[in-house]
């Protein structure tokens, strides 16, 4: 059996998964217990063939389904097999969880959820494997409903089905960006395989209409700003298992789509693509990191997270263009190893989080930054779960969101200067824009774990039980995952080597060739290298050491005391720092990007209520007027609704009338 | 690698690691002269911590297993950070594990480790350490991370050794863009340091404290250990300055005759260069908390205008 086929069997697989759990008749919770770790399955045995395909040469299959004459194409390469991969993993940890979650939580008819996830995560696997526009696009559209009938679980919810709307009209135009993008890909030959569009030759015009249409219609579901809006509603309001899924993994096929179609559909690449791509990654991360800043809902601070992310990741992508239009094939391979890994990264790292928020809003009943605390001493398990996730988000040593983010670095900083003085001014902007992205991340990430599971809990009613086993092997799973790749980035990197010299033309070997398994460098030890296992070591072996000492020259004795509260004598959970608070400095300094309204109440108030409220200016420039523009309309489309049926008769006779005169 | 590598980096390591609380003490007791005090002398800071160490530590009653490790982690880190930075030569066999970058992380992870034990009793105090902590970090580390990124473009690498080799082997004439990096150097170390004009590490005024605000509920041996790390800090800080604007005197690999030369280098060189951080303190105003964003925003302005100076005017900037 040939791993395309083993990979094609997981989406099937996963149908046939999820049309059982349909039919099951089991209780909640044994029925969650029983088919959603029946899925995780499938997440392995599909981990397991993209490993093996990345590095063999590209398979393709025609499937005889689909209409009579555009059956399916299906093609599995190095590039599809990386995000094979990363579904494979990623899902493996989010069914198991759901074995848990589902049984006791996140409402909903167990039996639609069971079947609207399997279709989620076979879709997803369809996408990235199709070869033709036809496939891609129903696999694409199948997804998008999966997960828009997902987000919209708890449908009593007004704000839910409001989010669930909002994410529907966006992915729809987006679609429709991606299909005028496959059309001009076709040139008119009215072939759509993705092998036709390969062989085509576009005038650089043309090319670059492609080439925007996908940064659009592919932006528009990986959250690049303006198109972002969608994200920070629909995420908090899915089920935190789904948000996981969708911002791990959803948001990254975004990604593969436009990586697919710049790098391999189109035969050409422009320079000014690049420019457009870092500089529209950079604004997102940057935005979306100070957006992330200011949230008070645990949920939509990983939203906007996973934008400023993204962001990251469409300025490799952006880098990788540049130096590849530049003939820096070998620059070029290695931004687009640090724009993969990661994506990877991100992907393991942000859904153990929404996992964390899961088991929180499972135990808790609550969401809202301002009513937790103190987690670490009710759930310790998901507390030490959430640490790790907390420190491979803010990109710190030797975990894994350092090493991508390290690897982007040595990208920006090793490129000799580019040939056009003006891109090579660009450097040191750009570079200083991602630094700022990443520590402020640091920032962010910092009030998350704080608020939520240190302090006093902010709320009585706050204070849950630890998660059960389900929960717990879901977590552990990714968690282990964010600590192997942190501590052995170089495999990860090593394995990437396929894709570089299939896409970019370069292989690996030329910057990474004097990596050993223990350290990462950048083409030379002396340039630069990074070894994560000796950092562990280090930091372990001084730990030890100075306990050791401490414990051996002095003592271990402890006295317990209530905290130091300056002799005022009533020290409670409303005095520590609320989720508006931590933000206060960062909502202070860059003032002119929120659109704030805040009420402040008079010193002399008995009851004061204070009110502040964020949102996103971009909403009120670029959708607002687009919305206000169309209820318009359908007013003045309404002029002719009176709803009585004389008048809709008169309507069509009239009609007919001008349709004969207009015919003769 | 051989076994005389490793006697050097133990002992680079272990002669950091012992004289950072003197500087610590060399800078208050120059401070002190400049108040026309007589000052607790320059061995104040080893009394102070021998004297936590033999403590009883108290803990508040909700304090989680966090806030009793993270002393041992940040103390842990900036141990590893003085290992990674060339003191007194360039032969470390740990500088490959972690380059500026990493280094730049390290003192992340310390800073989150602490921000995190600080938010961990919850009170008002801790809470609000932390928050101003990362509040100034995030906007400090970007700028660190563009000062490094200077001298990195320079010598063409992000390993340190490598940078101080490059850059100790050139003629003596002016960088214009190392220039700019090394005031903003010297503004980071002040605002990363909790010294005056961002923090005073010498008040227990709720307005003003940040990093003294994170430790307030720390005893005894952890308290030790964190005045201790925090010296290291300082010193890390001042090797990196040495190494990279002031780079003449530490020894090449393999030279062990030059040890003896450069140990009197490195003492002269942090003598004076922790009586200028003094005067440099003693002339200057505390600053309000929303100042600061300008504060750095300055030093982070003048870094990127090293690299840009750099990269226009190629290898004469």
């Amino acid at each position: 059996m040939s791993s395309l086929d083993a990979v094609l069997a997981v989406p099937l697989y996963w149908m046939a998964v999820g049309l059982s759990g349909l039919a099951s008749a089991a209780s909640r919770g044994r029925h969650a217990r029983l088919f959603f770790p029946l899925g995780a399955l499938g997440g392995v045995v599909l981990a397991v063939a993209a490993y093996v395909a990345i590095s063999a040469s590209p398979q393709s299959v025609i499937l005889p389904l689909g209409l009579p004459d555009l059956p399916f194409h299906v093609r599995l390469d190095a590039l599809s097999a990386f995000f094979l991969l990363l579904l494979g993993v990623v899902s493996t940890g989010v069914s198991v969880y759901c074995g848990g979650y589902f049984g006791s939580a996140g409402g909903g008819e167990i039996r639609l959820l069971c079947l609207q996830y399997h279709v989620f995560l076979a879709s997803m696997a369809l996408v990235l494997l199709a070869d033709d526009a036809y496939l891609f696009m129903v696999a694409w559209e199948t997804m998008a409903l999966a997960s828009y009938f997902l987000v919209v679980t708890d449908d009593e919810v007004e704000s839910v089905r409001r989010a669930g709307l909002l994410y529907l009209i966006v992915a729809h135009v987006g679609a429709i960006a991606i299909l005028l993008c496959f059309g001009t890909l076709q040139l008119g030959q009215w072939n759509y395989t993705f092998d036709a569009m390969r062989s085509n030759t576009l005038s650089v015009g043309w090319a670059s209409v492609a080439f925007l249409l996908a940064l659009f219609g592919f932006g528009a579901k990986a959250g690049f700003v303006p198109v972002h809006i969608w994200l920070p509603e629909a995420h908090p309001a899915a089920p935190s298992p789904v948000s996981g899924l969708m911002s791990g993994v959803m948001l990254k096929t975004a990604i593969y789509g436009l990586l697919r179609v710049s790098f391999d559909l189109l035969h050409i690449q422009l320079w000014w693509w690049g420019v457009v791509a870092l500089s529209v990654g950079l604004i997102t991360a940057v935005f979306g990191v100070l957006f992330a800043a200011v949230q008070t809902d645990m949920k939509r601070l990983l939203a906007y997270s996973s934008i400023e992310n993204i962001g990251i990741v469409l300025a490799g992508s952006g880098l990788t263009i540049l130096f590849h239009t530049y003939d820096m094939d070998v620059l070029a391979a290695l931004a687009l190893a640090a724009t993969l890994f990661h994506c990877l990264n991100h992907a393991l790292f942000k859904t153990l989080l929404f996992l964390v928020t899961g088991s929180v809003m499972h135990a808790t009943s609550h969401r809202s930054l301002g009513k937790l605390g103190g987690l670490i001493r009710r759930m310790p398990w998901v507390a030490a779960a959430g640490l790790i996730g907390t420190l491979a988000i803010a990109g710190l040593p030797p975990l894994n969101g350092f090493a991508s983010e390290w690897m982007l670095f040595q990208v920006f900083l090793l490129s000799p200067s580019l040939p056009n003085s003006y891109l090579s001014m660009l450097v040191p902007v750009a570079t200083a824009a991602l630094a700022l992205a990443v520590a402020v991340a640091g920032y962010v990430i910092v009030k998350f774990y704080g608020v939520v599971f240190l302090g006093m809990p902010r709320e009585e009613s706050a204070q849950g039980h630890d998660a059960g086993s389900w929960e717990r092997a879901g977590l552990l799973w990714l968690a282990i995952w964010c600590i192997l790749l942190g501590l052995l980035p170089v495999f990860v990197v090593s394995a990437m080597d396929p894709i570089a010299r299939a896409f970019v033309g370069a292989t690996l070997n030329d910057s990474m060739q004097e990596s050993s398994w223990l350290f990462l460098t950048a083409f030379r030890p002396e340039r630069a290298s990074y070894s994560a296992l000796l950092f562990l070591l280090g930091i372990v072996l001084t730990v030890l050491v100075s306990y050791l000492l401490v414990r051996r020259f002095y003592h271990g004795r402890v006295r317990r005391s209530a905290p130091w509260d300056c002799g005022y004598g009533r020290l409670d959970a409303r005095m520590q720092d609320s989720a508006e608070g931590f933000g206060q400095p960062i909502k202070q300094i860059f003032e002119p990007l929120f659109k704030l309204e805040r009420s402040q109440p008079s010193p002399f108030d008995a009851r004061p209520v204070y009110r502040s409220k964020i949102e996103d200016r971009i909403w009120y420039w670029a959708y607002a007027p687009v919305i206000k523009a169309a209820d318009h309309l359908s007013a003045l489309v309404g002029v002719l609704h009176h709803g009585r049926v004389h008048l809709y008769l008169i309507y069509s006779f009239a009609t007919l009338l001008a349709l004969l005169l207009l015919i003769q | 690698m051989n076994p005389e590598f490793f006697a050097s980096q133990l002992f680079q390591t272990l002669l950091a690691v012992l004289l950072a609380p003197v500087m610590l003490g060399w800078v208050n007791q120059c401070r002190a002269w400049l108040q026309n005090k007589t000052g607790p002398g320059v061995l104040q800071p080893y009394r102070v911590i021998l004297k936590l160490f033999r403590k009883d530590a108290v803990l508040a009653h909700n304090a989680s297993w966090l806030f009793r490790f993270a002393p041992y982690a940040v103390f842990g880190c900036m141990v590893l950070a003085v290992s990674i930075v060339p003191i007194l030569a360039t032969d470390l066999p740990f500088s490959p594990a972690a380059d500026v970058i990493a280094l730049v992380g390290l003192f992340a992870l310390a800073r989150v480790f602490m921000a995190l034990a600080a938010m961990d009793v919850g009170t008002a105090f801790g809470s609000l350490g932390a928050r101003r902590e990362m509040f100034v970090a995030s906007l400090a580390e970007p700028a660190l991370l563009m000062v490094f990124f200077t001298p990195a473009l320079i010598s063409q690498s992000t390993a340190l050794t490598t940078i101080v080799e490059t850059l100790a082997h050139r003629e003596l004439t002016i960088y214009p863009s190392l220039a700019f990096a090394a005031v903003a150097f010297v503004m980071l170390l002040l605002a990363e340091n909790a010294r005056i004009p961002v923090d005073n590490p010498a008040t227990h005024l709720e307005l003003t404290m940040i990093h003294e605000a994170m430790i307030l509920e720390y005893s005894a041996r952890h308290l030790a250990l964190l005045e201790w790390a925090h010296a290291l800090k300082l010193m890390t800080y001042a090797s990196i300055g040495i190494a990279l604007f002031l780079p003449w005197g530490i020894a090449s690999a393999g030279q062990w005759a030059m040890m003896p030369l450069s140990i009197l280098a490195l003492l002269l060189k942090l003598l004076l260069g922790s009586a200028a951080l003094a005067v440099l303190e003693a002339v200057s105003a505390k600053m309000r908390i929303f100042r600061v964003p300008e504060f750095l925003g300055m030093a982070f302005l003048l870094a990127v205008l090293g690299m840009l100076t750099r990269l226009l005017l190629g290898s004469a900037g």
